[in-house]
């Protein structure tokens, strides 16, 4: 009988070791960048084509930093929270768009010519933000992904968390939820700007 | 029986993988067409199939159509261009993606349950196998008790009876 309960204790350790598995985020891959330094950057901002922004720009502000595209589904989601959030004005929310054209399959930009790509992008953005309404201080954009790169951006939308020092705090992949921002995201950016 | 089967189905599996891996050169071919260089290319091909895509997770960039991969790949091929090192290449993906890029990843506290725990579990089921088969021999020893006068007797006439016929 003692040898019955034994097997029944190790299979019911798998099975909470299974659910637990199961539970966890496979694209919640922990970032190498968070407590290193906000990789720079020098990108055209979408409001003023001939204005770029640097991470340099924003030194002694705490700020976020929020990857988005037109193209990208699950920044519908997550995108009302973002308005809601900007409402507040309590930090400087700046926009990272994320390979606008280049980034939807149905484009080749190998075959656009010279500044089409740049200007289509422009375009879409623009329109996407006054269709869904825009959260962003200012939104820099990244047409072909290198400063994604930099970012270890592997999905779209992504956030950052950046201290006064430059310093990426936090890094959250996929859409924000409210309880990520009531219960992670309020109380870091509370705890930084002291 | 069960060990023919056993070795039939691990043969096939790895049959399986020999005959995916010509695949998986041949999806990124039309990119090696495009580079000259075919030293540069195989080295792209080497560093490709070490590093995990991590749109879908279970690909290298080299077997992935994902942007991402695609993105990667050429960023690879840039930096072979630029004479950086493989060691570099791979520490600038790890700077950025962490070791989960990785498809080995280098044996450290956080991987050592990875790279550990098969053997601890292989381990640990001899330790489980040792002790049953103890327990069962003790079992069946303590359960051989010496036959009483009256079983003997009966067995012996079952003897005899058999013998005669």
């Amino acid at each position: 009988m003692n040898r019955y309960y034994w097997i029944l204790g190790a299979f019911a350790a798998l099975v909470v070791l299974l659910g637990v598995g199961l539970g966890l985020n496979p694209r919640d891959v922990p970032s190498p960048l968070v407590g290193k330094p906000a990789p720079a950057f020098n990108l055209a901002v979408l409001a003023s084509p001939d204005k770029t922004l640097s991470p340099k720009d924003m030194h002694d502000k705490v700020w976020l930093l929020n990857v988005w595209a037109s193209w990208c589904v699950s920044c519908r989601q997550e995108h009302p929270l973002l308005v809601e959030f900007s409402k507040k004005g309590s930090v400087p929310l700046v926009g990272l768009n994320y390979k606008e054209v280049r980034g939807d399959g149905g484009f080749d930009v190998s075959k656009m010519a010279a500044g089409e790509e740049k200007k289509l992008a422009f375009e879409r953005a623009n329109k996407w933000l006054a269709d869904h309404g825009d959260p962003y201080t200012l939104t820099v954009m990244d047409l072909d992904g290198r400063v994604g790169i930099d970012y270890g951006v592997y999905g779209v939308p992504e956030t950052y968390v950046i201290d006064k020092g430059g310093v990426i705090r936090m890094k959250h992949t996929g859409p924000i939820t409210p309880d990520v921002l009531g219960k992670k995201i309020m109380p870091l950016l509370a705890e930084l700007d002291k | 029986m069960i060990l023919r089967t056993l070795l039939f189905s691990v043969f096939f599996a790895l049959a399986a993988n020999l005959a995916d891996a010509p695949s998986a050169l041949a999806s990124s071919a039309t990119e090696a067409a495009l580079a000259a260089d075919p030293v540069a290319e195989k080295r792209l091909q080497a560093l490709s199939e070490e590093l995990r895509c991590l749109v879908c997770q279970n690909q290298t960039i080299a077997d992935s159509n994902a942007e991402l991969a695609q993105d990667l790949r050429h960023e690879v091929r840039t930096m072979i261009k630029d004479g950086k090192t493989d060691k570099e290449i791979v520490d600038f993906m790890v700077t950025r993606y962490g070791d989960f890029v990785l498809y080995r990843p280098p044996v450290k506290g956080i991987t050592l349950l990875l790279w550990g725990g098969p053997i601890a579990l292989m381990l640990l089921g001899f330790f489980v196998l040792q002790r049953y088969l103890r327990q069962r021999a003790k079992r069946v020893l303590d359960a051989e008790q010496p036959l009483s006068a009256d079983e003997a007797s009966r067995a012996e006439a079952l003897f005899k009876e058999i013998s005669q016929k």
